[in-house]
């Protein structure tokens, strides 16, 4: 266990090494997120009295976008230098890859999404009706269910024909609990409406059934030939 | 009755859905013996 | 053997007009909805259909995946033989007994349940190593094409019944419509990617899905408690005359799906032969080739 995390940690950090020396894609990234902020302000009006309802959607649907965009290149590099194919002859377990890349990915998304959100906060005046602290689980396990699946999938689509599109196509439909998850919590949290405990509940377990099969599966996904 | 004419759509495009896809499984045998036919030729 | 197929397809054939007569003709109107309810005499049995399909692929891309590995296939023998058992004994237990909803008999639950390891030693059996593989890639097909006419009639029972084509608290519909998205999504990953590393990904992309479905029910589930929407399909008890005809409906259904999967697997066979008589091909170009054996025997 002790080799495990210390090559996932080792390989986390070059990962996050590598991000910070090419600020491109980082920049690219928190430009794009925020132009899908200010694009939903345009199509939604935010003064309307429903937009509190509709907001939870938004806000995932804008998470969803930013993810698939960083999900997408998380094993280009990889793939670029063949790094793949040393993993594969290499003693270090597969699962210490999958995992530095699923929490590089949880890094880097989060920190997107913790852009994002002052913007949604400044443009629908956001202000939140019931338990905000429960915004904390919710934002975690969602994004770590959205992360989970993504890196996964994105292993699965980098050796297919049109994997950028491939990635959304496989990601989307096995998240909709997820998502439902994630956009009724948020929803019950702002409108104080409703009770978030179940949608936290569901997304505990929908984390926890789908880290177990990546890491059952990732070892076999890597070395498909 | 206006109802009825769902009963039947329902039905129609079942048999329509079924039919398509039969049709496309004719379609690739065919193309399937054809291909076979033209290695076995070379 | 030959003469099976097209006796067997006249047979569906006839099955099927029965059960359209009886679903017009013999069933008795419905009190509430007229006579439109009739489409759940398609509607129900295609649902059906689609999901006993897409159980077959899941036990057949489970033991695709424990195939190579000895290790993990005696494991997922005993897990399998576990369920079973265990399934049935706690069928007997009263407190298990008391969780079943109304109706269901605890016999008719215990012999649903001896169903899994049955199936998953059958399908062992009857489909060795790759024909695992073209079993998963027919049932995923047939399925899909099932589960689009769930789909499509689904919303066209729902509108003149209850005025609207689709409700989001639907839950039968609408993990119906997951489970025909992560199909789809399924049958697109095998066509876009190439090589034996195809059927490995489709496998665990299936095991994936199964493990999703019952996460999508219970989130539905919850969300339709709290937003009350209205229940397409009806529930509850059912005139003995309907059920009856719901059957024969279902029987025909299945033979007639018996027969496209067939076709398919056929279709698939003949496909990898025609791939195999490529790759020879292009092998007999080389110069390495004047060893190998190249000449097709006439079968």
């Amino acid at each position: 266990m002790k080799s495990l995390w210390r090559v996932t940690l080792t390989t986390l950090k070059k990962d996050i090494r590598l991000e910070w020396r090419s600020k491109d894609a980082l920049n690219a990234m928190l430009f794009f997120s925020l132009l899908v902020v200010v694009i939903f302000a345009f199509s939604f009006d935010p003064l309307s009295e429903e937009s509190r309802h509709i907001v939870g959607g938004l806000i995932w649907v804008a998470f969803l976008f930013a993810a698939i965009v960083a999900l997408n290149q998380t094993w280009a590099r990889e793939l670029r230098n063949q790094v793949l194919d040393a993993y594969r002859v290499s003693p270090a377990p597969a699962n210490a890859l999958f995992l530095a890349k699923a929490l590089g990915n949880f890094l880097f998304v989060s920190v997107l999404e913790a852009l994002m959100t002052p913007l949604f906060v400044v443009f629908y005046n956001l202000h939140v009706l019931g338990p905000a602290w429960q915004l904390i689980p919710i934002g975690l396990l969602g994004t770590w269910a959205l992360v989970v699946n993504g890196t996964f999938f994105a292993a699965m689509s980098v050796r297919t024909r049109s994997r950028e599109i491939m990635l959304p196509l496989l990601l989307f439909p096995i998240s909709i609990p997820a998502v439902l998850g994630m956009v009724a919590g948020t929803t019950a949290i702002l409108t104080g409406e409703d009770s978030a405990r179940f949608y936290i509940v569901l997304l505990l377990t929908y984390d926890v059934v789908f880290t177990t099969a990546c890491l059952a599966l990732f070892e076999t996904v890597l070395h498909a030939e | 009755m206006n109802a009825i004419k769902f009963l039947f759509a329902a039905y129609i495009a079942t048999w329509l859905i079924h039919a398509f896809y039969l049709g496309t499984l004719v379609r690739r045998f065919s193309r399937l013996r054809r291909e076979l036919k033209e290695i076995g030729k070379k | 053997m030959k003469w099976l197929f097209p006796i067997l397809s006249i047979l569906t054939a006839i099955l099927l007009a029965y059960a359209l007569y009886q679903a017009l003709v013999v069933a008795p109107t419905d009190a509430l909805q007229g006579d439109v309810y009739r489409i759940i005499y398609y509607h129900v049995p295609s649902a059906w259909t689609a999901f006993l399909l897409f159980f077959i692929n899941f036990v057949a891309s489970i033991e695709y995946l424990v195939g190579a590995k000895p290790s993990a296939r005696s494991a997922a023998k005993w897990i399998v033989i576990a369920i079973g058992v265990i399934g049935v004994i706690a069928t007997f237990i009263p407190a298990v007994q008391q969780m079943l909803p109304n109706g269901m008999r605890p016999t008719a639950v215990a012999t649903t349940i001896l169903l899994i390891p049955t199936s998953y030693f059958l399908i062992g059996k009857l489909f060795p190593g790759q024909r695992l593989d073209v079993l998963a890639v027919t049932t995923a097909e047939v399925g899909v094409v099932f589960c689009t006419i769930v789909l499509v009639t689904g919303p066209i029972w729902a509108r003149p019944v209850w005025g609207v084509w689709w409700a989001p608290g639907d839950i039968r519909l609408t993990s119906t419509l997951v489970l025909w998205l992560i199909y789809v999504s399924y049958l697109m990953l095998r066509r876009f990617s190439s090589g034996s590393q195809t059927q490995v990904l489709a496998a665990a992309l299936a095991v994936f899905g199964a493990l999703d479905v019952p996460l999508v029910y219970f989130s539905i589930w919850f969300f339709r408690t709290q937003h009350p929407q209205p229940v397409i399909g009806g529930g509850g008890s059912m005139d003995p005359r309907m059920l009856h005809t719901l059957l024969i409906s279902w029987m025909a259904f299945l033979l007639f799906a018996f027969l496209v999967c067939r076709s398919r697997f056929r279709l698939e066979l003949l496909a990898r032969e025609v791939e195999e008589a490529h790759a020879m091909a292009s092998l007999a170009g080389s110069p390495a080739a004047t060893s190998l054996p190249l000449h097709r025997s006439p079968k």
